[in-house]
């Protein structure tokens, strides 16, 4: 790796530059760029390198797809739960709704058994006491 | 029979095993010079290291493509080249991450100083300059980045920088020449 002295190259070139004009300042200020970005770049290509970003992309790899899946879970269970709770709801709606209809054809079954025994049941009073059951029908009206 | 040994045919073997050799050559000689460039143009340490692998990898699968038409190094840049950008196109994508979030920021890069300054003040001197060329490359656009990275930090002559960007040398000059004026206005506006 070219190490920061050897700088002078550029020197050269920058003011060699076909159709660019570089006064001096800018000329070293360019060389000393150089230098610099050479003596960075050396000084980190040259450190020990350990597999910490690796195992770091690893370990943000490995939390991601469990935050990934522990979503994906809750979604699913959510849409699950959801559609249980409604399946649920919709059954004690047809239950109750068949309870009522129950409860009223049961109501108009004794209604009508209620009318028959009525019917059977309840016969006219005899002639000679014709007065006496008028008197108290008018007494149960009033 | 004539006399004399025979020459024997390269076997497939043999010849993998040239192109090997000849690519481990090419990576240790060319490495750092990547490593540099893309170290210099992202300013981000582990993006840099990330990238200059990927261009070695890449460069390794099509190492038995390369014909030698341009130099390795001019190949590999190229590569390199493409590699950043797609990285900063796939970066602009992810818009929920926080761009350029391990790069070093101009003043920590220019601490690095160079060699030559041996008073306090060439040093402060140099650090100013060296840091006022950083913060103009930050108001160069990417390709113009690419073109005075190449020129002036990798010393690359117009025509090899042709090559790797896959531009004209008229681009080039053209690209180079707005970069500097970038660069000279930053340094007149700070002096």
């Amino acid at each position: 790796m070219p190490g920061p002295e050897s700088g002078s190259k550029s020197g050269a070139k920058t003011g060699s530059n076909p159709g660019l004009s570089v006064d001096p300042v800018l000329e070293q200020a360019l060389s000393q760029f150089r230098q610099s970005v050479h003596a960075w770049s050396e000084a980190v290509y040259s450190r020990p390198r350990t597999p910490v970003q690796a195992a770091r992309s690893a370990w943000r790899l490995a939390v991601g797809w469990a935050l990934g899946c522990v979503l994906l879970a809750g979604g699913v269970s959510g849409i699950a739960y959801e559609h249980h709770h409604r399946q649920v709801l919709a059954r004690l709606a047809l239950q109750a709704r068949q309870a009522q209809q129950r409860r009223a054809a049961q109501q108009r079954a004794d209604e009508d058994l209620l009318a028959t025994v009525d019917s059977d049941v309840s016969r006219e009073v005899p002639a000679a006491m014709e007065p006496l059951a008028q008197l108290m029908d008018e007494d149960t009206a009033q | 029979m004539a006399a004399g040994t025979a020459v024997k045919p390269m076997t497939a073997e043999l010849a993998e095993e040239t192109a090997a050799r000849e690519f481990a050559r090419v990576v240790e000689s060319h490495r750092p010079q990547i490593f540099r460039f893309l170290l210099a143009s992202t300013r981000d340490l582990d993006l840099a290291e990330t990238l200059t692998q990927e261009c070695f990898l890449k460069a390794h699968r099509n190492w038995g493509r390369f014909r030698g038409e341009s130099s390795a190094m001019t190949w590999l840049m190229r590569i390199a080249i493409n590699l950043q950008k797609d990285h900063w196109r796939n970066r602009r994508m992810q818009f929920w991450r926080h761009t350029r979030a391990n790069a070093v920021d101009p003043d920590e890069a220019s601490e690095w100083l160079p060699s030559g300054e041996r008073t306090a003040e060439q040093q402060m001197l140099a650090r100013e300059r060296v840091q006022q060329v950083w913060k103009a490359m930050e108001s160069l656009s990417e390709r113009q980045r690419t073109v005075f990275l190449l020129r002036y930090v990798e010393d690359q002559e117009l025509s090899e920088i042709a090559g790797s960007t896959g531009l004209s040398e008229g681009t080039v000059k053209a690209h180079l020449s707005r970069a500097v004026g970038k660069v000279r206005a930053e340094l007149k506006g700070n002096s």
